[in-house]
């Protein structure tokens, strides 16, 4: 390959490379279409959560595949996102200010707000447990996950428990969002935006930093470069388009609850992104469609269905190493493989 | 030879209860190659690792170009000019060789808050990092990934990424580990190579090598240092050849 | 807040630690004799209190009942280490935690599938339904206490024989130094199974525990994992001595946490605090591999 190619060649190459993820997003695309033909407005629901959770679980990667940072707290960062939405919405709704701030359903303002407040979570325990590694770092998030469960769970005024219904009718400056179908393609650009933006970063210098991290922090440290920062930059990175999604979320279903925070929504995720091949930004992608229709459909055939999804789990990391996307022609592990 | 680039005063590192370094002094002067030659056991990585920072000593100073950097952290003193390459090759796997060694060229730049641009084609990147490769007679091989290199290859490689660093100071523990006989003369010959521009510590064991390169040589056992000299005088140092080279190779 | 108030919710404190404590040794000696995650030790938790529940229907018996239950959820930790842990000591922690994972689904459904979705009860027997004045006006349930009074003589017999005999200097061994211990001729894989066996049935006792004071249900292992983590984190992982400490930490930060501070602040309490320790000895308070 030469060292410095025209930009259209090098355009060429990043889609000859990324051909599946263009082929996903297309299929997903006409998925409204089908929706329509079929008559079964259900899909197009369904589908608005495949996009989602494919947002986060492409997120989660870039930490998680690059970085080898197995993160289980993503589902709490997605809360917080959907949250902020809720209960600026909630105030909306209430005509009472939160403290001195007064609510809104503007999502002009509240999904930059949802993103800032996420990064800010992520940066304040990416700071605690970044200093770890390993099995430490796994804990520390799961455990931070289960305390923003349990803040949400008790914060009363904003349901508890039962979660939040959002009242207020939500627009963005102004523009209706409400409409299934377009709403779902708003999710979708967001998604493509997504994977566009991670591919970009992963091979800049700051990307090669976090992957080369990944396989030998010590080699890192000896060249010269302190890795702390740029792990923390990329867990915040990650947890800004994670409450991105959770935004979206909220703003889809019209309802947050803390059962969106649960640790298993955050095992679910990596379960997604391990799935669907951790070595490709737009892996995850596919571990999403899949987990999300698997998840939709068992329940149909019996109600334990978590036993068949636990044993596929279980089959999943006994068998399937390279993910989904090795399917497509096999790609180096940039990091996530090692202990 | 001027002023000493390195100076180590005094250094004391222990492990629990085992003394790893003991009360040693040593210095490197610029464009001076200082081979530190001793039993498995004397303690030699453990000062390289000293010296680079990965490890912080209990007692002692560390002069680099004069200035304190005893408690300066390993990443620092990278930007310093201090280099060291790993005596069980340390390299990145999953990066091809042209990649490793960009990396070492931007950590020496620092510029690593770039988001956007691909660092695979910036030539800013790609063309010292090529340089390194050739110096080191890697060229041919700049585009293989670096789990797929030969173990003599890798050790080159990692030679090429510490020079990338662009180092006033290199710290060579055993560059010539587990390599054949004829890896190992290759590799000699790139050291010499490179002792005209570098000042070298080297830790070896191949005593041909050490003798082909050094200009002066420092003997530690057990953490100390027992001898200090030019080569010719260390061979014929009596304590020298009791502790170390009248057994072993 | 009252004397009185403050002695019952002290008690409190200490009990959930001490279980706390009961759950978290086999994790922290799993993890560091094997480096392995398991995060299907809550649902070893969930297990023990289950089937104490079953048998004691079955049986009539309460000590047969407890003993079968603890044997049954010993024979279930072996069985899956045999079967599945096993393979997984020397693959990636995300596989560790994937698996595990994938283990507490398959675990959850069969509980549903013998017992059904509805908590089951399960009450110590009659003699300890009442409650003991212990000082002038400070009332206790019996059977808390008695429940307090097992947990602290099991964890300091599971602290002693660690810390004090041969048994406890080879797992202390492998826990700290695996080619080492077998070097010195001590039979890892043997060690380790019984410990798994040991851990699991400690878990079992912390669950029939946990599901005598409030109730029997699928997931209730769950929360109690991850704080078993969060001690195992603060600890020190592979610590016996740093999970006790920790444990009893927790509990009683914990239940004073949710008494005084407002429910948001004191639920979130004992993670700011792991937060705080971590931020300040990374590797917990007693870290093994100094």
């Amino acid at each position: 390959m030469p060292e410095s190619s025209s930009n259209s060649t090098s355009v060429l190459t990043a889609l000859k490379q990324a051909w599946p993820a263009v082929l996903v997003l297309i299929l997903l695309a006409l998925v409204p279409t089908i929706s329509q033909v079929i008559d079964n407005p259900f899909i197009i629901r369904l589908f608005t959560r495949v996009v989602i959770f494919a947002i986060v679980a492409v997120a989660l990667n870039f930490v998680l595949g690059f970085g080898a940072l197995v993160s289980m707290m993503h589902a709490g960062l997605f809360g917080i996102g959907a949250y902020v939405v809720a209960i600026f919405a909630f105030h909306e709704y209430d005509s009472s200010p939160l403290w001195l701030i007064p609510g809104t359903a503007n999502l002009a303002v509240t999904i930059p707000l949802a993103i800032i407040v996420t990064a800010f979570a992520a940066a304040l325990t990416g700071a605690v447990s970044l200093r770890t590694s390993g099995a430490y770092f796994i804990m520390i998030t799961l455990a931070f996950n289960q305390m923003l469960y349990y803040f949400f769970v008790a914060l009363q005024k904003y349901g508890g428990d039962d979660g939040l219904q959002i009242l207020a009718s939500l627009e963005f400056a102004g523009v209706n969002i409400s409409r299934r179908v377009t709403f779902y393609y708003i999710a979708l650009c967001v998604l493509a935006v997504t994977l566009v933006l991670f591919s970009r970063l992963i091979n800049s210098r700051f990307g090669v930093i976090l992957q080369a991290t990944a396989q030998n922090e010590r080699r890192v440290i000896a060249l010269g470069i302190s890795p702390l920062r740029y792990k923390l930059a990329a867990f915040v990175i990650s947890g800004a388009v994670t409450g991105l999604a959770g935004a979206l979320w909220a703003t889809g279903q019209q309802f947050v609850s803390p059962s969106d925070l649960s640790w298993i929504r955050s095992a679910d995720f990596v379960v997604m992104a391990v799935l669907g091949g951790m070595a490709r930004v737009w892996g995850p992608v596919l571990g999403a469609v899949v987990i999300v229709l698997l998840e939709a459909l068992l329940p149909n055939y019996t109600q334990f269905w978590q036993l068949p999804f636990g044993v596929i789990v279980i089959l999943i990391v006994v068998y399937l190493q390279g993910g989904l996307a090795d399917l497509f022609g096999r790609a180096r592990q940039p990091g996530g493989g090692g202990h | 030879m001027g002023a000493p680039l390195l100076e180590v005063k005094t250094l004391q590192k222990r492990f629990a209860g085992i003394v790893a370094t003991n009360d040693l002094s040593l210095d490197v002067k610029a464009g001076e190659t200082h081979a530190l030659i001793g039993p498995n056991g004397a303690g030699k990585t453990t000062l390289i690792a000293q010296l680079q920072g990965e490890l912080t000593p209990d007692g002692g100073t560390i002069l680099f170009n004069g200035r304190d950097i005893t408690r300066e952290p390993a990443h620092r003193r990278a930007h310093l000019g201090i280099a060291r390459s790993f005596q069980i090759t340390s390299v990145f796997p999953q990066f091809t060789v042209l990649a490793n060694v960009a990396l070492a060229v931007q950590a020496q730049q620092g510029h690593g808050f770039r988001f956007f641009r691909a660092a695979c084609d910036d030539p800013s990147l790609t063309r010292p990092a090529r340089e390194a490769i050739d110096q080191i007679g890697l060229s041919d091989r700049a585009h293989v990934y670096a789990e797929d290199l030969s173990h003599g290859e890798r050790r080159q490689l990692e030679l090429a990424m510490a020079l990338a660093m662009k180092p006033a100071l290199l710290l060579l523990d055993e560059p010539m580990a587990g390599m054949g006989r004829q890896d190992g003369q290759r590799m000699t010959r790139i050291l010499e190579g490179l002792k005209k521009n570098y000042a070298i510590l080297l830790v070896e064991h191949d005593m041909d090598a050490v003798f082909a390169l050094a200009d002066r040589l420092t003997v530690l056992v057990a953490g100390r240092a027992i001898a200090t000299g030019l080569p010719d005088a260390i061979r014929s140092d009596p304590a020298v050849k009791a502790a170390y080279l009248g057994h072993g190779s | 807040m009252s004397v009185s108030l403050f002695i019952e919710q002290l008690l409190n404190g200490v009990q959930f630690g001490v279980m706390l404590f009961l759950i978290s040794a086999g994790l922290t000696l799993v993890f560091g004799i094997m480096n392995l995650i398991n995060l299907a030790h809550g649902s070893l938790y969930m297990m023990g209190a289950f089937l104490a529940a079953a048998f004691v229907k079955i049986t009539g018996n309460y000590l047969a009942a407890l003993a079968l239950a603890l044997a049954l959820t010993a024979l279930i930790g072996y069985v899956m280490e045999k079967l599945v842990l096993q393979r997984f000591y020397h693959r990636s922690h995300l596989d560790q935690v994937l698996v595990t994972f994938g283990l507490i689904l398959v675990f959850n459904d069969i509980v549903r599938l013998i017992w059904g979705v509805v908590p089951v009860q399960f009450r110590l027997p009659e003699p300890f339904s009442g409650s003991v004045q212990l000082i002038a006006d400070v009332q206790y349930p019996t059977f808390r206490l008695v429940i307090l009074a097992v947990g602290l003589l099991v964890a300091l017999g599971l602290y002693v024989i660690v810390v004090h005999t041969r048994i406890g200097m080879w797992i202390r061994a492998g826990a700290s130094n695996r080619p080492m211990a077998s070097a010195l001729g001590v039979d890892v894989g043997l060690v380790f199974s019984a410990v798994f066996a040991a851990g699991s049935a400690l878990a079992g006792l912390a669950g029939l525990m946990a599901g005598s004071i409030s109730s029997v249900q699928v997931g209730m292992g769950e929360p109690v994992l991850i704080l078993a983590l969060v001690v195992t984190v603060i600890g020190g992982i592979g610590s016996i001595r740093g999970a006790f400490i920790a444990a009893l930490l927790i509990g009683v930060v914990d239940t004073f946490g949710r008494v005084l501070l407002p429910p948001a602040l004191g639920s979130m309490v004992i993670f700011m605090l792991m937060a705080i320790i971590l931020a300040w000895r990374p590797k917990g308070l007693f870290p093994v591999n100094a």
